[in-house]
């Protein structure tokens, strides 16, 4: 059973943040309000895409980690990398030595998730065989994106592919790895770097499934500056001298934009950044696009590159990603066997997701009659209303506004073109107007020395 | 609740917003979202015949706790045979429509196959008026 209320790894710190709405004017899915000069978030609307996090300016808004010492408290450490972090870096760092710092650090073991991929693949085209009647078949690849369909395309969640993303399955492999090898399933701690809070959010409160197989996670950039820092003293105490490069060249660039559209079979169409799967969805939904056989839709502007962690330019990322399956496949001969391949059976009988729930946040009301009592409303208040979507009310546009009315979550007189207008009118006076503003924008941004 | 909105014919970057008005309605009023996307398919392809073959048209939307009814009325050529246009794969798109990736001919047995209830009404030389109604079962 999911729980009603949603883990969110991005979390708004009052203290710092300003009340400045960026956050608000940017986020998909008007999740964010102004009060009191702070920015407030619907939790069970937020999807965890992470545009706000984007563009804070005073950071905000962090993006919950655990604890890095958290890892300590197993004997055996198991980092799980996705393949962008090693793309994080230039050209002249070495995967190797990137995994020896990692080890450095204490981890015991360092693995990429994409390794998942040759057996996910698989997976994922037989599913494909067998679900003819869902097609489009939307990829599960990304959390923010199945997060966007259950709230806001509740009618598609029956398209996404039941089936657990790479992460999830390096995890289930790893530990099973290593209790193979006699260890205490008690004693290993997976830990995840994740390029996104999306990710995190899947990992504390996944959908379609009750527990993550995974422990803990860690930001990709706190990963990044531990790394670089330790590449660049460039003397490792732990030699991990087997390190032999064994990710195949689609598994490399899976996370890039295409990655998957690039495999799957059919019709397949690759959409990045959180508007642009928005208004695809919407053409799917009302079938004015038939006909398409799978979907890899993702919810940062080049995919993983572009994730809201990450520290490189996604362009440099996409760009050593390339070059390296490139590599890859020119030297097939410098690959080792993807031992993975050898546990397939057992990853089959964990692969599947349960089922996937719409949880759409769109209703105004749950008895229909209500409901359209309150869109009369809304479409009374928006006569008056003046839209422009300036904001000023502590919504992000006028129509917002004029459903957090209805739902008295805010009054007319937030908006400031009402109060012009009621105070020609003589319906309220000057400092009311002051105090209402006060209570949306906070005291200091109203009391200054101009 | 009652809607109303106008479909200019011969303009493809327009059709669909009928439709996708109706789909921020809907989500906003009904729970059954299986019922709101067949309904709003209903109307997309109720809305690309229009621009398609008429020369303008007219979309009257009311909404109600236990039905929605659609009518979508257009000025246009009208339909010789009915029985005849309502077979799936039956066109008279012109070649420059089917370019564009609509006119296959499955149009008015799609509007049929996402209501519950669908009714045609033509008039050759005048234009043609479509009935789509949708049950909303009390739940």
């Amino acid at each position: 059973m999911e729980s009603r209320v949603f883990h969110h790894a991005l979390k708004i710190q009052k203290e710092q943040c300003i009340g400045c709405s960026h956050c608000m004017h940017v986020c998909p899915t008007e999740a964010i309000r102004v009060r009191d000069g702070k920015a407030e978030l619907f939790e069970n609307r937020c999807i965890d895409c992470g545009e706000c996090f984007r563009v804070c300016p005073v950071n905000a808004i962090i993006i919950e980690q655990d604890d890095f010492n958290k890892i300590f408290q197993y004997k055996y450490r198991v980092a799980l990398l996705p393949a962008v972090l090693i793309g994080q870096f230039p050209e002249d760092v070495k995967a190797s030595q990137i995994y020896n710092v990692l080890l450095d650090l204490g981890f015991t073991d360092v693995y990429e998730v994409e390794h998942a991929v040759d057996v996910l693949q698989n997976a994922m085209q037989n599913y494909a065989k067998r679900n003819e009647d869902k097609k489009p078949l939307i990829s599960s690849f990304c959390p923010a994106v199945i997060r966007l369909i259950q709230v806001k395309f509740p009618a598609m969640v029956d398209h996404i592919i039941l089936l657990h993303p790479p992460l999830d399955i390096s995890a289930l492999y790893y530990k099973q790895k290593l209790i193979g090898q006699g260890v205490d399933e008690s004693d290993i701690g997976i830990f995840y770097v994740t390029p996104c809070a999306a990710k995190i959010a899947a990992v504390k409160s996944p959908v379609g499934e009750d527990k993550s197989p995974i422990n803990g996670v860690i930001n990709m950039d706190f990963i990044f500056n531990k790394v670089y820092a330790g590449v660049r003293k460039g003397d490792f105490s732990q030699n991990d001298d087997s390190f032999k490069e064994n990710l195949s060249p689609e598994a490399t660039v899976w996370s890039l934009t295409n990655g998957e559209a690039d495999v799957m079979k059919g019709r397949c169409l690759a959409i990045d950044g959180v508007h642009n799967v928005m208004d695809f969805l919407e053409k799917i939904e009302n079938e004015e696009i038939k006909d398409v056989d799978f979907l890899e839709l993702r919810a940062c502007d080049e995919s993983c590159a572009g994730g809201v962690l990450t520290t490189t330019n996604r362009f440099l990322t996409v760009e050593r990603l390339r070059k390296r399956a490139r590599f890859l496949s020119d030297n097939k001969e410098k690959r080792s066997p993807n031992d993975m391949i050898n546990y397939t059976q057992f990853i089959n009988q964990g692969i599947e997701l349960g089922k996937i729930k719409p949880r759409s946040m769109m209703k105004l009301d749950e008895d229909m009659a209500e409901a359209m009592r309150k869109m009369r409303r809304v479409k009374e208040i928006m006569k008056c209303l003046p839209k422009v979507d300036c904001g000023a009310c502590g919504a992000p546009n006028c129509q917002t506004l004029a459903e957090d009315i209805v739902q008295e979550r805010a009054v007319i007189n937030h908006c400031i073109f009402i109060q012009r207008i009621f105070e020609k009118k003589g319906i309220i006076e000057w400092e009311q107007s002051y105090e209402i503003m006060k209570e949306i924008w906070g005291n200091d941004k109203l009391n200054r020395k101009c | 609740m009652h809607f109303e909105f106008n479909i200019e014919g011969g303009d493809f970057s327009k059709a669909g917003f009928a439709s996708s008005q109706l789909k921020k309605i809907l989500k906003q009023l009904v729970g059954d979202h299986k019922i709101v996307k067949r309904t709003v398919v209903a109307l997309y392809e109720a809305e690309v015949n229009v621009v398609a073959h008429a020369y303008s048209g007219k979309v009257l939307i009311d909404i109600d706790t236990d039905k929605i009814i659609i009518k979508v009325k257009d000025k246009g050529p009208g339909i010789e045979d009915i029985q005849l246009a309502m077979q799936e794969g039956y066109s008279t798109a012109s070649e420059k429509v089917r370019e564009m990736g609509f006119g296959a001919g499955m149009g008015l047995s799609n509007i049929k196959n996402n209501s519950d209830d669908f009714k045609i009404e033509s008039e050759v030389g005048v234009g043609t008026k479509l009935t789509i109604i949708a049950n909303l079962k009390t739940e």
